[in-house]
């Protein structure tokens, strides 16, 4: 199958998700669709998928073009989906829960169950079709998705980070199962971000930043550092640091931090880490290494096992992200609309979420509703955050302005140090080079700033100082003034330099 | 300045028209309309039903609907206090008989002499109703015990032990057994409103006090924005300093206080005595829920959504007179709650969608950058 996207646009009430998109997917070969947690992948698999429409450019499909009402229609035409989380009914065999849904085709008889053995033979699925899908591991519940999809007739197959939930050995398993998949003339859409992987599988690239196509590679030629760098890209305004305003006086230090899972796994290893007044701290990584891990345990969320942190001279190992806060710690979470605002409070309200008890905006037990519109007056202003009035719900904001609002609202009372965790994550340009703006002059007032970040070239910009962390270890130090992205780049993989 | 304070006025009302009060007219109106339907197809008399229920109440029922609907307002108070936290604390009704069991036999036993025991008694209900919270609460917090099931098992087992203790601990009284009835040093007189007909209950003012404090606490304290915060979003809650476990708790604590209450103006105002069957009014837990789903979880509107339910469950009793079955009025209750659930819905994304828009046009000007870029 060919299917060539041309220009597709997807808006969502002020954030564009996707613009300016053109992808071909050649029959018989296996297209790798990379780039960064929301830089738009997923966006663009849903209106492939017809779980959302686009709302400008066409899907143009063996020459015809199409627009899908729902998953039935790009089902019909033959393009398949599967999730990263399954979609297995655990109590069925797996013939049940292939012709769930499709007894229209096959029946759900002898017709059906010599179906599925044609196809598990076909392509060395290696299932049996009685198995009840709970004995099976992860690898074979996925190759039962597989097979779902392959039974509807689906000659374009979209995976969606599939290699996630796998371990080394049944990532080449999959890998050999692609490879006769587009043998036989199917094609495949891969989606990821490891991308050894994708060279290893891939025969075309196409690369996404930004919520628009970037680039495309040849998988025979490009390097591992010239993905990286498409991925993470440099885009205008870049940032950079004024004068020199770090000092020697630690406000934030950890020492020895170690997090363990309830499941054993050791999330963060022995980190040490300080950050002075008037620093910049930049920690790179390639995300799930330990940075969400290292924030909740900064910020109180989750007690770490060993070790101790150090804030201004003050032990708050076993604080209370409330009493952490109130020493004066300001946090721009990763995931605003998880942590940072509630979605339905208006602006005022959200004012005083993480605040509940600064004197400016509660009295005591009760809160203080002129304070904080006041204050919230204050910010919009200041802070430039687009909105009709204090009485607006954040959802209505677009993100860049609820990512400024959440930035003022931090460096409200007399902050020490700032955490922001992935501070310009899916904002305008224009609202990034703000947000930017704001986090130097913490830094030029004497904040300590601990940066993380995903953005490489934010990262080398803004910091005075970078910590690489691989596996929840910090495994590198660079002076940003004299790092590449190349390098930065190996050593977020572990790679040799 | 104060034009502007105007024009926020005026639209403040107009959406509270809009997003309120429309969508319970069209509820209440497409319940009625719907058990006429039902009256119909069952070849009753559609006239009769139509012209009972709307028919205005006579003086006696009046009172009967205002004690009803203080003990429906509390119970809906101790469900929509844990709503808007995002729990369901459909155990209302077993805290409710363990707080007017407990009530009752404190009470009856004087040992707190005159006006005063009303006041100790009703101590002695809310911590009675908190223990019974405290069992879901607690196990959901260290277990992860699911609040709905514990609390739903538990409220049989409310009901059985109060039964045992009466049984055990309680006088005989013709064929059942009671607790030992209230001194009547320690009757409250009640509220006469009508020269021919009872007072309405002292203690119906209850539902009135609660409802003041409910809507103080959630929208003028800090803990009532914890409160509102954890419900709105978990994630959000624990990256801002508030435990959502400690919240369950004492969340959990307040309802079974309030629950603890619910029986307590029937008690002192006519009952004076526990007995079941006979000497207690089961099903109010239940009702509350629904009262409180129906009122949107706030004041005004379990106050009005409570006055509702008993007015449909009084009008019910004369439809008998006109050949009707009463259990009909079940099905508009039923139907009024679901309408309401429906019509909130879409009002709420009316007004989200409203609201986008009205933000992207008074913007328009200001963002033409950025997505263009």
């Amino acid at each position: 199958m060919h299917v060539e996207l041309r220009g597709i646009e997807k808006r969502f009430p002020g954030v564009v998700a996707n613009h300016d998109v053109d992808l071909t997917i050649r029959p018989g070969a296996v297209h790798a669709l990379i780039g960064e947690n929301g830089a738009g992948k997923s966006t663009l698999m849903k209106i492939l998928y017809g779980v959302q429409a686009p709302d400008g450019g066409t899907i143009v499909v063996d020459g015809e073009e199409r627009r899908f009402a729902s998953p039935t229609d790009a089902i019909d035409i033959g393009i398949g989906m599967v999730f990263q989380h399954f979609m297995l009914a655990d109590n069925l065999t797996v013939l049940e829960n292939v012709v769930l849904g499709a007894e229209k085709l096959h029946g759900i008889g002898e017709k059906a169950r010599s179906q599925v053995r044609e196809i598990c033979e076909a392509y060395g699925f290696d299932l049996d079709p009685d198995a009840l899908v709970a004995t099976l591991g992860v690898a074979a519940r996925q190759r039962v998705e597989i097979l779902k999809v392959l039974y509807r007739g689906a000659t374009l197959i979209i995976l969606d980070e599939p290699t996630a939930v796998l371990v080394p050995q049944e990532v080449q398993a999959l890998f050999a199962n692609l490879r006769d998949l587009v043998a036989s003339g199917r094609s495949v859409l891969f989606i990821s971000h490891k991308l050894d992987e994708v060279l290893e599988i891939a025969d075309d690239i196409t690369v996404m930043r930004r919520g628009t196509t970037v680039g495309t590679a040849d998988p025979r030629t490009a390097t591992k550092q010239e993905l990286a760098e498409l991925m993470v890209g440099a885009e205008l305004p870049s940032p950079e640091l004024g004068e020199d305003t770090v000092t020697d006086v630690p406000i934030l230090t950890l020492s020895g931090i170690g997090l363990t899972s309830d499941t054993g796994r050791r999330l963060l290893d022995d980190v040490d880490l300080t950050v002075h007044r008037g620093e910049i701290v930049g920690i790179a990584g390639v995300e799930g290494n330990g940075q969400t891990e290292l924030v909740e345990v900064i910020m109180g969320m989750r007690r770490a096992t060993s070790g101790a942190i150090t804030l201004a001279e003050e032990d708050i190992t076993r604080l209370s992200t409330r009493k952490v806060r109130e020493r004066g710690v300001g946090f721009i979470p990763e995931d605003r609309h998880r942590h940072g605002v509630v979605l339905d409070f208006p602006l005022w309200e959200n004012r005083i979420l993480g605040h509940q008890t600064t004197r400016r905006v509660t009295r005591g037990p009760l809160l203080n509703p002129g304070g904080a519109r006041a204050d919230a007056e204050r910010i919009i202003a200041d802070y430039d955050v687009r909105t009709p009035s204090v009485h607006t719900s954040a959802r209505a904001l677009s993100g860049g302005n609820q990512q400024k609002f959440i930035v003022g609202r931090e460096m409200s009372g007399e902050p020490v140090l700032l955490l922001a965790s992935h501070p310009t994550r899916g904002v305008d340009v224009g609202a990034q080079a703000a947000i930017w703006d704001h986090i130097r002059r913490a830094r030029h007032d004497g904040l300590g700033v601990l940066l993380i970040s995903a953005d490489l070239d934010e990262l080398i910009g803004l910091s005075d100082r970078l910590e690489v962390i691989l596996r929840g270890r910090i495994t590198a130090h660079f002076d940003p003034d004299h790092v590449t992205a190349q390098e930065l780049g190996t050593a977020m993989t572990g790679g040799a330099a | 300045m104060s034009g502007q304070q105007n024009g926020q006025v005026t639209r403040r009302v107009t959406q509270a028209i809009t997003y309120s009060i429309l969508p319970t007219i069209v509820a209440i109106v497409a319940a009625l309309v719907a058990t006429s339907v039902v009256v119909w197809a069952t070849g009753a008399p559609i006239g009769g039903f139509v012209d009972t229920m709307l028919s205005v109440p006579s003086n006696r029922d009046t009172i009967i609907i205002v004690n009803q609907a203080s003990m429906i307002a509390l119970s809906a108070f101790a469900a929509a206090i844990c709503f808007r936290m995002g729990l369901f604390n459909i155990g209302v009704e077993g805290q409710y008989i363990v707080g007017a069991c407990a009530g009752a036999f404190f009470a009856g036993s004087g040992i707190v002499p005159g006006p005063l025991n009303i006041l100790a008694t009703l101590i002695v209900a809310m911590l009675a109703g908190i223990v019974w919270a405290m069992i879901a609460a607690v196990l959901n917090v260290t277990r992860g015990v699911s609040e709905v099931i514990s609390a739903i098992m538990l409220n049989y087992v409310a009901l059985t032990l109060a039964g045992y203790l009466v049984k055990t601990y309680g006088e005989r009284s013709g064929y059942t057994f009671t607790t030992p009835k209230i001194p009547p040093s320690s009757q409250p007189l009640g509220f006469g409103l009508f020269a021919d007909a009872p007072d309405v209950w002292a203690l119906a003012i209850l539902a009135v006090i609660v409802g003041i404090g409910y809507s103080f606490l959630l929208g003028w304290t800090r803990f009532g924005f914890d409160l509102r915060t954890t419900g709105e979003s978990r994630t959000a809650a624990l990256a801002n300093g508030i435990d959502p476990r400690r919240m369950v708790l004492i969340v959990m604590a307040i309802s079974g206080a309030i629950a603890g209450l619910v029986w307590m103006p029937s008690f002192f105002g006519s009952t004076h005595t526990f007995g079941i069957p006979e000497y207690f009014q089961r099903g109010l837990g239940f009702t509350g829920l629904a009262v409180a789903l129906l009122g949107r979880n706030t004041s005004l509107g379990i106050g009005f959504g409570s006055l509702l339910f008993a007015f449909l469950a009084t009008q019910s009793n004369r439809l008998q007179s006109v050949g009707v079955a009463r259990d009909v009025v079940e099905i508009t209750q039923g139907i009024v709650v679901l309408m309401v659930v429906i019509a909130f819905e879409i009002a709420r994304r009316i007004k989200v969608r409203r609201e986008q828009e009205r933000v992207a046009r008074e913007l328009e000007p200001a963002t033409t950058t950025g997505a263009s870029a």
